[in-house]
């Protein structure tokens, strides 16, 4: 059995976007904190610490969760993806693209952890309705675009993928 | 926001789990999803001195069918179980209570037993346990016993478990064939806890009257409430015995006050969603001639 002393550092290793890490935590400490200031992977925001504003959303083995309800430790041993894994701001991804078309972001606190989920979302339902999109972005808070413009670039997305594979 | 101190276990095996759980007694805390337990450890409302993660326990992660039941192993997420399609077919109330559990990114860590064990009187699953009159298997290095839903919620956020037990698998027991389920929830938002919440098993027989019925309320009370509703059966369920039924719901639990609602108002949501999820569900033939 794996145990960690209060306190004590806990060696993690772990693949993030793709790339082999191993760093040092100790137990307490949120997988979102360790993104973010141990990995330096600043594009993981943070809202509320409490599993509520999606803000913090990566995905772990392909799956969306909260990154502030899992503590670093719990990440050792699997694939975590930050929205980094999706493009870069010279290459940006389909989604990222139709969310620039879009106008589906402004302040953009909360779009790395939209855009992840939405990613996945995306692999798991290649033709959403706009009820299931609704649905999947109910677990994420945006002050600022009233969500109208994020359904329609996550829709024009799977549009765009079903065009190019066909 | 941050969690306090604490040392954690992730035993591979659920022997190591059960000799670690009886070694730290109340000092040590389950982590199963950590959708109800992180938020609570970030915000201090709990700061347990050890953890004992039991994502390491990969055979608790399976769904199998045991003795005209659904055996949900206590690490099957509830996303899992939402995407299982045997599962859904099997036990089909799933298919409608488990969308209404907070949201798809939360319910790709949560688990069914977390929930079950953590018995928010507002949560969906202790109520779907309830109404379906399943059960829990609990396990301690003192031994295995089973615990019904009946005598499982004990109170707000209390089980009858003790410190060194582990809920290592819920027993959904399968539809019989004729059986219908319904649920119904009134929530602020989607994906918040609901104010209250209704669930109903019904059965009818060849003459279109009542063979089975179970009624059961969420969020009313401090544990999922079962309504007696024995004297229905043999009855047709009409417009009557629908706002009888209601009524007697609404009067029957003993819901809070909070800066949500009034208790006077989820009694009255009661009485309408029990309403209407027992209309949903008379017999076409009998809704057409009524
Ligand atoms: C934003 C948000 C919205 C939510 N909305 C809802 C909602 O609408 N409805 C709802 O019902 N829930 C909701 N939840 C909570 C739900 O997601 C949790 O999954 C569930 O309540 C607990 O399951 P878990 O596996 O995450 O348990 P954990 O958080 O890991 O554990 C919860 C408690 O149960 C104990 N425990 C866990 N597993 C076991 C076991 N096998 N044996 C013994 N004890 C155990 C733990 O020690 C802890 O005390 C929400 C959560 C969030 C973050
Ligand atoms: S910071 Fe994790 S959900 Fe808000
Ligand atoms: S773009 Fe500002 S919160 Fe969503």
């Amino acid at each position: 059995m794996m145990t960690h002393k209060a306190g004590e550092h806990a060696a993690i290793a772990l693949t993030l976007d793709g790339t082999p890490v191993v760093e040092q935590a100790p137990t307490r400490m949120l997988l979102s904190d360790f993104l973010r200031q141990t990995c330096g992977k600043t594009e993981v925001h943070v809202g509320c610490e409490h599993g509520v504003c999606g803000a913090c959303t990566v995905r772990v083995d392909g799956r969306p969760v909260r990154s502030c309800l899992m503590f670093a430790v719990q990440a050792a041993g699997h694939h975590v993806e930050t929205v980094a894994s999706l493009g870069t701001r010279d290459d940006l991804s389909m989604l990222q693209r139709q969310f620039h078309e879009h106008h589906a972001l402004q302040c953009g606190f909360c779009t790395p952890g939209i855009l992840s989920s939405a990613q996945a979302f995306l692999e798991e339902h290649p033709e959403p309705t706009e009820r299931e999109v609704v649905e999947m972005l109910t677990g994420h808070l945006c002050r600022c675009t009233g969500y109208r413009a994020i359904i329609d670039a996550v829709l024009a997305c799977a549009r765009e993928r079903k065009e190019g594979t066909s | 926001m941050k969690p306090a101190r604490f040392d954690y276990y992730l035993p591979a095996t659920l022997e190591e789990a059960l000799a670690t759980l009886s070694e730290l007694g109340s000092d040590g805390k389950v982590l199963a999803g950590g959708q109800s337990l992180v938020p609570m450890l970030n915000m201090r409302i709990a700061q347990p001195a050890a953890l004992i993660d039991i994502n390491g326990l990969v055979d608790l992660d399976a769904i199998t069918c045991e003795h005209g039941a659904l055996r949900v192993g206590a690490m099957v997420r509830q996303a899992t179980l939402e995407r299982s399609g045997p599962a859904l077919g099997q036990v089909p109330l799933l298919a409608q209570a488990l969308p209404l559990v907070g949201h798809w990114q939360t319910r790709n860590r949560g688990t069914l037993c977390g929930s079950l064990a953590h018995a928010d009187p507002s949560a969906e699953l202790p109520l779907l346990l309830s109404v379906l009159n399943g059960s829990v298997e609990v396990h301690s290095s003192r031994g295995v016993r089973t615990v019904a839903a009946r005598d499982l919620f004990v109170s707000f956020f209390t089980t009858s478990l003790e410190a060194d037990e582990l809920i290592v698998a819920a027993y959904l027991p399968i539809a019989p064939a004729r059986r219908r389920y319904a649920f119904n929830e009134f929530a602020q938002r989607h994906g918040d806890f609901a104010l209250v919440s209704v669930a109903c098993a019904v059965e009818f027989d060849e003459q279109g009257m009542l063979a089975h019925l179970t009624l059961a309320l969420g969020g009313a009370g401090e544990v999922p409430l079962v309504v007696e509703a024995a004297d229905a059966l043999g009855r047709l369920l009409d417009r009557e015995l629908i706002a009888a039924l209601a009524e007697r719901a609404s009067t029957a639990c003993d819901p809070p006050s909070d800066h949500h609602a009034s208790a006077a108002f989820r009694r009255q949501l009661v009485r309408t969603l029990t309403g209407r999820m027992l209309t949903a569900l008379v017999p076409q033939e009998e809704a057409a001639a009524t």
